[in-house]
């Protein structure tokens, strides 16, 4: 079923909601991209990883859901140093394509870790179920506007990190230029870590957001894989502002889709995003040297 | 155990040829594909489709190599002139996509019930079998037809300048190579011989579904490759009759797990082929038959 001609402006208003979540997972790809330039897949399983340590404090612990949320991202970001240290590490001498499948490989090891924990069901987090408020004709849920609150905040702390402090500053500088960052003392491996920290922790993070609007599973990261991509993509790999707006512009376009397309063709809009802008504009709408 | 030996020495001739077809773009052109399975889809699809109404089994069969060929020429133009992460990205989000075409145009594929009863060579006049040994005989000629030509094209100026393009594309291109149409040539024939591996896949299972076409079977072929040895022909074919033994043998070994449920011991394999990859990534990376650069 698609959607009518005067459902634009509830369209345009889900697809702000869920591009401003998108965003959470996108940052951390781009930012991981931006340090050690390679496309991190695992990006997906660690979502997968935040979403289930959300759904732990949430449901077993009883946590409610900022602390839950909290959670979800200190529990990806550990995972996500430790693996990143354990498998990738070692491998990035090898070059581009070798960490680049070894991150798929990765992937798929930690998503069959949840498997073997949780198994395949679908899981819902326990909240309180709250009616839509409408305005203008428009419906949004205040869950929604609380995920959409807890998305923003945690953007916002991220780039006040990364532009007021020193260890913000010490990251750009070696996203910008490794070498003249090593000459000025920055210790990358460092910083290496902490990126990994920040933004697995990110996409688990937005692993959780993604699936308090639905159930999760273990295949719940993966599937949102393209949108994030596309995401970083569209924005330029490599450029955290860009991943905001490409993580806006993804969102929206998913969602204007259902003018013409059944939602469950959702994954492919990103996919043709990505294409669209490989080919006309390859450095994204902000990235500067994604080439 | 005669009929499961030919079965298994069937799915290890697919395999191989999947990983040949891996090799000549990623081991010989240095461009990966993380969509291989959607290649693989595109083949199977098109001689499903085609043998339903009513073409000959080789005539799909060719048709569906050459449009996954096709396709892998389309996604190699759009990406030739960029770093390689975002050929990885781009073939992932086409076999992706591929899957959930498949799975929702229900008037053309059946959606995710998937297409059963595809015609074999000869399945309706012989014993199941000799029908096993005849599938078995041209898979096989298959394999040996690709595995010369690609052994040519390794050997010839063509491979020679897929390597040159791997170690560095600038010297390449000054010694002038037009690199973007040799790329487009390599993952095209890549591509191609994929969708043919798809094919010999659909006539011998006689059904097609999405699901088959998971991420995971891109990590099996990865790792029969990397098993094998990148950028070694003779390799990719070790390599795949490798991950057949293994995958067949943590079958034998599930029921060994009773108190585990289905989902868990597909989960336990999973982690294995994905592990294993890992490991062999750091301690093998030539892989068993290790790539002979000859001295300069």
């Amino acid at each position: 079923m698609t959607a009518a001609l005067s459902d634009v402006p509830q369209l345009v208003l889900n697809g702000v909601m869920s591009g401003a979540i998108l965003t959470v997972p996108a940052i951390g790809l781009t930012a991981i991209y931006a340090v050690l330039r390679f496309p991190n897949f695992a990006v997906a399983s660690h979502a997968t990883v935040g979403a289930f340590a959300g759904y732990l404090a949430n449901v077993m612990l009883g946590w409610p859901l900022v602390p839950a949320a909290l959670a979800a991202f200190l529990v990806a970001g550990v995972i996500g140093v430790v693996s990143d240290w354990v498998v990738l590490r070692p491998l990035r001498p090898a070059g581009l394509i070798t960490v680049t499948i070894a991150s798929v490989a990765l992937m798929i090891a930690l998503e069959n870790l949840v498997r073997l924990g949780f198994g395949n069901a679908l899981r819902d987090y326990d909240l309180p179920i709250l009616r839509d408020w409408r305005f203008a004709g428009l419906r949004v849920g205040p869950q929604q506007l609380e995920d959409l609150a807890i998305a923003v905040v945690a953007v916002g702390v991220l780039f006040a990190v990364l532009h007021l402090t020193r260890v913000g500053k010490a990251m750009r500088a070696v996203a910008d230029n490794p070498t003249l960052a090593a000459i000025k003392g920055i210790d990358a491996a460092k910083i290496a870590l902490l990126v990994n920290f920040v933004a697995m922790g990110l996409a688990g993070l937005g692993g959780m957001l993604i699936g308090l609007d639905t159930s999760i599973d273990p295949l719940t990261g993966f599937r949102t894989l393209l949108a994030v991509f596309a995401a970083a993509v569209v924005g330029g790999l490599g450029s955290i502002p860009g991943a905001v707006m490409g993580a806006l512009t993804v969102g929206i376009a998913e969602e204007l889709s259902q003018l013409a397309l059944p939602p469950d063709y959702r994954t492919v809009v990103g996919f043709l995003a990505i294409l669209l802008v490989l080919t006309m504009r390859p450095r994204g709408l902000l990235g500067a040297r994604s080439y | 155990m005669g009929n499961y030996l030919v079965a298994m020495s069937v799915t290890a001739g697919i395999y191989a040829l999947m990983a040949l077809g891996v090799n000549l773009t990623w081991g010989l052109a240095g461009m990966v594909n993380l969509g291989l399975a959607g290649f693989f889809a595109v083949g199977g699809y098109v001689t499903a489709l085609l043998t339903k109404a009513g073409a000959a089994i080789p005539v799909g069969m060719v048709a569906g190599a050459l449009v996954a060929a096709l396709a892998g020429a389309v996604v190699a133009l759009i990406t030739a002139r960029l770093r390689a992460d975002y050929l990885a990205i781009v073939t992932l989000g086409f076999s992706e996509s591929v899957r959930i075409v498949a799975a929702n145009e229900i008037w053309l594929t059946n959606g995710s019930d998937g297409i059963a009863g595809i015609r074999g060579p000869w399945r309706a006049t012989v014993s199941p079998t000799a029908y096993n040994l005849i599938f078995l005989a041209i898979v096989l000629s298959v394999l040996i037809v690709v595995l010369f030509v690609m052994h040519r094209l390794a050997a010839a100026p063509f491979g020679r300048v897929l390597r040159a393009l791997r170690d560095d594309e600038d010297v390449a291109a000054v010694a002038g190579k037009t690199v973007l149409l040799f790329k487009v040539k390599a993952f095209a024939i890549g591509a191609g011989v994929l969708g043919l591996a798809g094919t010999l896949y659909v006539h011998d299972t006689s059904y097609i579904a999405p699901d088959i076409f998971a991420p995971l079977l891109t990590i099996n072929i990865v790792l029969a490759l990397v098993l094998g040895g990148v950028g070694n022909n003779a390799g990719a074919v070790v390599g795949a009759v490798g991950l057949v033994i293994l995958l067949e043998g943590s079958r034998f070994a599930a029921p060994l797990l009773p108190f585990l449920s289905a989902a868990q011991i597909a989960a336990i394999r999973e982690l294995l082929i994905s592990g294993l990859l890992l490991v062999i990534l750091r301690i093998l990376p030539g892989g068993l038959v290790p790539e002979r650069v000859a001295p300069e």
